[in-house]
């Protein structure tokens, strides 16, 4: 026995245990971890609680296009958050009034940061319903935006504008409130 | 040299040889997942874990929640201690829980939460949890995970051999470990022959409310009463508790109480001790304990005091209770899955002795009584042991069971889980713990169907198995994989507190009935608000009650005016959240007490008495949403003759 022989020896016991890190890594690699990506605030079971925005806009007729940019956009998370958040849903008759071709050109996956864009200009941090819009109004704040842009709050006799849109109603959510308006708000200036 | 060299090159080849054979083995079988013991304790992130394991505190008077195989913590449910952070004992509700006739006690030592059962199984209703050092039980909702009830039990002192539940959770009971003179009196410590006595409380459970009631109490001879359990199957209505000190030292316990080579496992058979209180056997005796129930509707705890309990004593009542010879101060007292056999582990010997049922009631019957004590007859040794697990380890204290008929003991002294079987008695495997076990526990294990997949072990000592933290160090749990023949430790985990014992359910049992929030509309605390016009500043006297509700992300109302020093101030505080998991907090600068956490639809109160004239803040304490840092008001304190009015405001209305 020689230093050799030990050499070679080594050299084998190098393999095999080569040869078994391989064999486990194999089988480990048949592990399917699981895929955290869809998994979100929005796929939370809750039948319980009450609704939040999103839950209270899946279930309105009247808010299909809205939802679906909403998916398209991929900002469900953001509309079950613990908020509190204030959002003015355009009714799909207000899409429908936009220039032919620009919702579907906004649901198309190129141009799903814009659209984040144009719907996210129609969420305010905060809890403003309809009174709450008028008093600030009448105190002369301007609405945050959670874009960062400020729109203007105008009160014309009974009638609430918020960035050019008119509040039709307002719906209390488990998260914030829900505005719903009449048009689009389209970023200021353009 | 030569000799050298074949030494290492010997050395190699063997290990090769191992490697390789390991390597094997891996790939044979069930593959190299069954060997990873990581994976078999990793639970993804998202995903849930297999049970619940409800494991008491100990010394911090609590009781944990864990999630098994993955070990992470989820909750500490607040007990017999007070606990800052959920205001349990500092806010005005939950103050009445902790009431005993010694006054208010602001902590215990918890040790033996059981999970109640139905027909034998264990049902995930609630979990009851005795205190040691001021005797009560508590129960806790599953549905809640909040204590609801605690009873304070009279008669008795270093409430230990408790809180174990009958079959069919008709009786917690809870038994003395110290003796101590019935009723209270002031006599010599060395009368404690003949005068002083073991109260055994069976208390009575409502099966719709869970509601607790001391049924009566049995008075036993001066022993110390150590661990219990329940009958189950054929055994049912049977109680067995294990003594020790049956000399009866009063003083170095450690020599005195250690001289008999046999102390007793007592069976009671509490169907026959309810004969006789339907037929009026009983002394209605004078004492004082207190009742705490904590209402769901109300949010509020009341606290009353008792002041009669029926006590039985077995020197009068023939077939009440048996003493069964067990060697060597029995500690854990455990039985089988099928009822037959009664486990009695003498901490100070090296083998678990068996008693059988069937055998015990066959020398009952026949009357083959080797003599009595305190009127209790005590049957012989050799007429009702089934067998001995010989030689299996040193100190066992106890036994839980899977549903292939296998028993598992822990070993303090030898450190280790054994594994033997029952009825051949004969040890299969023992594994190591880190260090000095007490208590294990398998879901169900003290029930007739056990989960038999997992073990977890309880450590006194960890010594070198953390990074240290100073001379105090954490206790452990450790989990082992108990589907094979052989056991496998899988997880080791810190714990809160000692982690002294126990009880685990399928998670499936509980978490679909796991309350989300409080309906706001079924609030009926004296003091709620229903919505934000409701809010208001009363005052009485020196006595300012404000109305206060939270929801994302303001309080109202938010500025308080007219406050004086010298008042006292009740902030109660509705939160009017209707959403799962969405508590608010509440602390006000100078509070003598702790925050308030405040669950949707909950209200709480607490009291601050203001000594400074200024304007103070107050703030939400829960991170609720992305405004929690715009949550917050001011109040206003003026001097005490100072004719402020008293006023308040949301946003100036």
């Amino acid at each position: 026995m020689n230093t050799k022989k030990i050499q070679i020896l080594s050299v084998v016991f190098f393999l095999a245990l080569c040869s078994c890190t391989r064999a486990e890594k194999e089988n480990t690699s048949e592990l399917t971890l699981p895929d955290n990506t869809p998994k979100g605030q929005a796929s939370v079971v809750d039948n319980e609680s009450d609704k939040n925005i999103l839950q209270v806009a899946i279930g309105s007729s009247d808010h299909s296009t809205l939802v679906a940019a909403v998916q398209a956009a991929e900002i469900e998370h953001v509309l079950v958050n613990a908020g509190p958040l204030t959002v003015f849903a355009p009714v799909n008759q207000a899409f429908a009034d936009l220039p032919e071709g620009t919702v579907s050109n906004l649901l198309k996956p190129e141009n799903k940061q814009q659209l984040a864009n144009i719907l996210t200009l129609h969420a305010a941090p905060g809890s403003y319903n309809k009174e709450a819009l008028i008093k600030s109004a009448e105190r002369g704040r301007k609405l945050y935006m959670a874009t960062g842009d400020y729109l203007e709050i105008r009160v014309t006799g009974e009638d609430v504008y918020v960035g050019g849109a008119k509040v039709i109603a307002t719906v209390p959510t488990s998260n914030g409130i829900i505005n719903v308006v009449d048009r689009v708000i389209l970023p200021p200036g353009s | 040299m030569k000799t050298k060299i074949k030494f290492i090159a010997s050395g190699i080849l063997l290990v090769t040889i191992m490697a390789v054979l390991g390597c094997t083995t891996q790939n044979n079988g069930s593959g190299a997942l069954s060997s990873n013991v990581a994976e078999r304790a990793y639970v993804a992130p998202g995903e849930h874990d297999e049970f619940y394991a409800f494991v008491s505190g100990g010394f911090s008077g609590q009781l944990s929640v864990y999630g098994l195989p993955s070990g992470r913590l989820f909750r500490v449910i607040p007990v017999f201690s007070v606990d800052a952070e959920k205001a349990y004992g500092f806010n005005e509700e939950t103050k009445p829980m902790l009431e005993t006739t010694f006054g208010f006690i602001p902590w215990d030592d918890s040790h033996h939460p059981d999970i109640s059962q139905t027909n034998g199984e264990i049902d995930g209703r609630w979990v009851f949890i005795n205190a040691n050092n001021t005797p009560r039980i508590a129960r806790i909702s599953l549905e809640t995970f909040e204590t609801e009830e605690i009873i304070e039990i009279p008669n008795s002192a270093g409430n230990h051999s408790s809180s174990f539940v009958t079959e069919n959770t008709e009786y917690v009971v809870a038994g003395t470990r110290f003796s101590v003179p019935v009723p209270q009196q002031d006599i010599s410590i060395d009368e404690y022959k003949s005068n002083f006595k073991g109260a055994i409380s069976f208390i009575g459970i409502d099966q719709e409310s869970g509601r607790m009631n001391l049924d009566f109490q049995i008075l036993m001879p001066g022993f110390n009463y150590d661990l219990a359990h329940p009958g189950r199957g054929k055994s049912h209505g049977w109680m067995f508790f294990s003594t020790y000190n049956t000399e009866e030292a009063n003083t170095l316990l450690e020599v005195n109480a250690s001289q008999n080579d046999k102390d007793f496992i007592a069976a009671i058979n509490w169907k026959k001790a309810e004969e006789y209180i339907q037929q009026g056997r009983f002394r209605e005796m004078e004492t004082a304990y207190a009742h705490n129930v904590y209402d769901e509707s109300t949010h509020m705890a009341t606290s009353t005091i008792k002041r009669t309990v029926k006590v039985l004593d077995p020197a009068e009542l023939p077939g009440l209770v048996y003493f069964l010879p067990t060697p060597k101060s029995p500690h854990g007292c455990d039985v089988d899955p099928t009822g037959e056999y009664i486990i009695g582990s003498g901490k100070l010997s090296a083998a678990l002795t068996a008693h059988s049922f069937t055998k015990m009631l066959d020398a009952i019957e026949n009357e083959r009584f080797d003599g009595e004590a305190y009127g209790v007859p005590i049957l012989n040794y050799d007429d009702v042991v089934a067998g001995v697990v010989e030689q299996a380890g040193l100190g066992p204290l106890h036994t839980e069971f899977d549903t292939e008929g296998n028993g598992y003991t822990t070993f303090f002294i030898s450190s280790e889980v054994v594994k033997w079987k029952v009825g051949t008695w004969e040890v299969v495997d023992r594994k190591p713990t880190y260090y000095s076990v007490g208590h294990l526990m398998i879901p169900g294990g003290n029930s007739r169907k056990p989960f038999g997949k997992y073990l977890l072990a309880m450590n006194k000592i960890t010594k070198d198995r953390y990074l240290p933290t100073g001379p105090e160090l954490t206790q452990s749990a450790q989990l082992y994989d108990i589907s094979g023949e052989k056991m496998e430790l899988i997880l080791d985990f810190p714990t809160v507190g000692e982690p002294h014992y126990a009880a685990g359910a399928p998670a499936d049992l509980i978490a679909p009935r796991s309350k989300k929030f409080y309906e706001l509309d079924d609030n009926n605390h004296p003091y709620s608000i229903k919505n934000e016009s409701e809010a208001r500043v009363e005052r009485d006297g020196n006595v300012v009650h404000i109305y206060m509700s939270t929801i994302r992300s303001h309080f109202a109302p938010d500025n308080i005016e007219g406050i004086k020093v010298g008042d006292r101030v009740y902030f109660h505080v509705t939160n009017l959240e209707q959403d799962f998991d969405v508590p608010h907090g509440i602390s006000m600068i100078g509070a003598n007490t702790s925050e308030l956490l405040i669950m949707p639809g909950q209200t709480e109160t607490f009291v601050w008495e203001p000594k400074k004239v200024g304007v103070w803040p107050f703030y939400c304490t829960d991170f609720c949403s992305a405004l929690h840092q715009e949550m917050q008001g001011y109040v206003r304190v003026s001097p005490r003759n100072s004719d402020i009015e008293l006023s308040w405001s949301l946003d100036g209305e």
